[in-house]
């Protein structure tokens, strides 16, 4: 027990690392050639559609699957031939969240805290503490098969956090919540910045974009692209788009708008209204705010403007962008067979 | 094996809360009962030359058939039908300290049921109000015998149950391998192919597999190191199979 104290006191600064990571399924590779590192306290979000690799990646870092090769470190430790060690480091929430069926809530905690290594007289103070940080007091009596679906989930954020891992992961924490239920487990996460290191995996976009410091597109078991919200946007988009409404002469419009930023264009003009205003989309490349330009220069010009607003491509749009790249990038050299379709990883 | 006794209470605590463990109990008790009272009439109608007690553990295979994978067949196959086994696993415990707290946990039921028929020769004892009909030697041996026995069979029944997510089929495979271990080295030792003068080391060893024939010898008081052997490195290579058979299945998923 001392030495697990002492490896929790010593949590180096890169809490996962990753390198070169493969896994196949027989034919199927579901996770190729990853590699990133999570920082300490930092949440880091997957992101990826279905069969990327998201799950396979999360179960390699638990240590519940073998890698075909590559390495994985968990705090400095190798997940490969240091198993039982690392574990000690990992909370671990999985798809779906499976529990016991026919034990109480409590006593599901205790076993959970107790296989964790947790002292009993700590472990006790730390369930009710749990209890109450994931809202589930009333519920501590309750038999976890008649629990809610949110309920459910809750059980498993609180035995993700019960034993203070300095890593926690979690395959889809927030899948089958209701909006309310979503902000709780949001400020859960939110909760754990700086002291854990978080990976979550979410279908859920503007949940990862809420939550997390970094975001991590995984498709076909590759990183497609990663950086924090605003910084991805960047790169995979690389323009700014201003939706405008305005009046004036439409054909010498175009042409105006290159005097005022050169890298300016009309993306579409839309259907004029009956009282001469027209909605138009404008792309720039330019990395700074053109809006105060626009909205004194195109007056002078001899345009009448009643509406200009700057449009952020939301985190979707990127994932969109990102994952369709991905795909387009290995048509050239690999035909798209129709055997060729992802499956969804085996159930265990 | 810090985490043994952690498993170990969890798995006794699954098993009381598991309706097959009160199924077998109540159908192995019902037939013990009929058994132990199909053996007194016997012994009221004729006087006979064995102890009733002999007589009572020639039928033990009977409820080893139902008994042992009602008992084990939950196991793993439901843990990895939940995906429980995914969240036991990743934490910091080994695959050995969950198949033998597993294991344990069966046996310790196992035998306490088979402890529970003592009462029926209790009974005898108290309302016979003649101490011979109580012969302890012969009581002594086929327990021994159930204690010996019960570790491969017990075993046998959690490696069915880490090779499947189905509990019925884990169940099913149980019983088969059961039947082919208890009948299956009699159905082979009869044959007549094996009478041959070269084929007799083979004969030899196969008579001496055969577990109907223990079960004499414990009753009658001989107490073989070989058989003793037998089912302790039984137990143990079937453990073993086990823990490869759980780890295996994650390999290939």
């Amino acid at each position: 027990m001392l030495r697990a104290i002492d490896c929790m006191t010593e949590i180096p600064d890169i809490t996962i690392e990753v390198s070169h990571l493969v896994k196949t399924y027989g034919s199927l590779t579901a996770v190729d050639d990853l590699s990133f590192t999570v920082k300490r306290g930092e949440i880091v979000g997957l992101l990826g559609p279905n069969g990327a690799g998201k799950s396979t990646t999360m179960r390699i870092l638990t240590g519940y699957l073998p890698a075909n090769s590559g390495s994985v470190k968990i705090c400095g430790l190798p997940v490969a031939s240091q198993a039982e060690a690392t574990k000690r480091h990992i909370g671990y929430m999985p798809e779906n969240n499976p529990l016991p069926e026919d034990m109480r809530v409590s006593e599901y905690l205790w076993f959970r805290g107790r296989l964790k290594e947790m002292p009993r007289a700590k472990l006790r103070a730390r369930i009710d503490e749990v209890l109450e940080l994931c809202d589930l007091k009333r519920n501590r009596h309750r038999i976890l098969g008649r629990l809610s679906k949110g309920n459910k989930q809750r059980v498993g954020i609180a035995e993700a956090i019960l034993a203070e891992p300095a890593v926690i992961i979690m395959d889809e924490p927030t899948i089958g919540l209701d909006p309310h239920q979503i902000i709780i487990v949001r400020d859960l996460i939110a909760s754990l910045r700086g002291r854990m290191s978080v990976i979550i995996s979410s279908h859920i976009l503007p949940e990862i974009e809420a939550t997390c410091d970094r975001v991590l597109i995984i498709n076909g078991g590759r990183i497609v692209a990663q950086g924090s919200p605003a910084e991805l946007r960047r790169e995979i988009f690389g323009h700014t788009s201003y939706r405008i409404e305005f009046a004036g002469h439409n054909a010498a419009f175009a042409a105006h708008l290159t005097t005022i930023d050169a890298s300016l264009s009309v993306a579409t003009v839309g259907d004029c209204s009956s009282d001469g205003f027209c909605v138009a989309t404008l792309v720039t490349t330019a990395p700074e705010d053109l809006g105060e330009k626009l909205l004194q220069k195109l007056p002078a010009g001899g345009y009448r403007l009643r509406a200009l607003h700057r449009t952020q491509p939301s985190l979707e749009d990127v994932f969109l962008a990102a994952t369709r790249r991905s795909w387009d990038a290995r048509l050239p050299d690999q035909k798209v067979s129709p055997g060729d379709q992802r499956q969804p990883l085996p159930k265990i | 094996m810090r985490h043994y006794f952690t498993i170990l209470s969890h798995e006794v605590r699954t098993l009381l809360y598991s309706s097959s463990t009160y199924i077998a109990a109540v159908l192995f008790l019902g037939v013990m009962g009929f058994v132990f009272a199909g053996i007194l009439e016997l012994y009221a109608k004729a006087p006979q030359e064995t102890s009733p007690a002999v007589v009572f553990f020639q039928l033990f295979w009977f409820p080893v058939f139902f008994m042992v994978p009602l008992l084990t067949m939950k196991s793993f196959a439901e843990e990895r039908r939940l995906g429980t086994l995914e969240t036991l696993l990743t934490a910091p415990v080994s695959t050995t300290e969950v198949v033998l707290g597993k294991f344990s946990a069966a046996y310790l039921f196992y035998m306490l049921l088979w402890g529970s028929t003592l009462g029926f020769h209790y009974l005898l004892k108290v309302y016979a109000r003649d101490a011979r009909f109580l012969d302890p030697a012969p009581l002594i041996g086929g327990y021994l015998f159930i204690a010996l026995s019960g570790l491969l069979f017990i075993a046998l029944g959690i490696l069915a149950s880490a090779l499947t997510r189905n509990q019925a089929v884990a169940g099913i495979l149980c019983f088969t391998c059961l039947l082919g271990l208890i009948g299956g080295f009699s159905y082979l030792g009869e044959l007549s192919a094996l009478n041959a003068e070269g084929l007799q080391p083979i004969k030899n060893a196969v008579e001496s597999l055969r577990i109907p024939a223990h079960m004499e010898d414990f009753t009658h008081g001989v107490i073989d190191t070989r058989q003793v052997f037998f089912y302790f490195t039984g137990a143990i290579l079937t453990l073993l199979l086990s823990i490869l058979g759980v780890e295996a299945k994650i390999l290939n998923s």
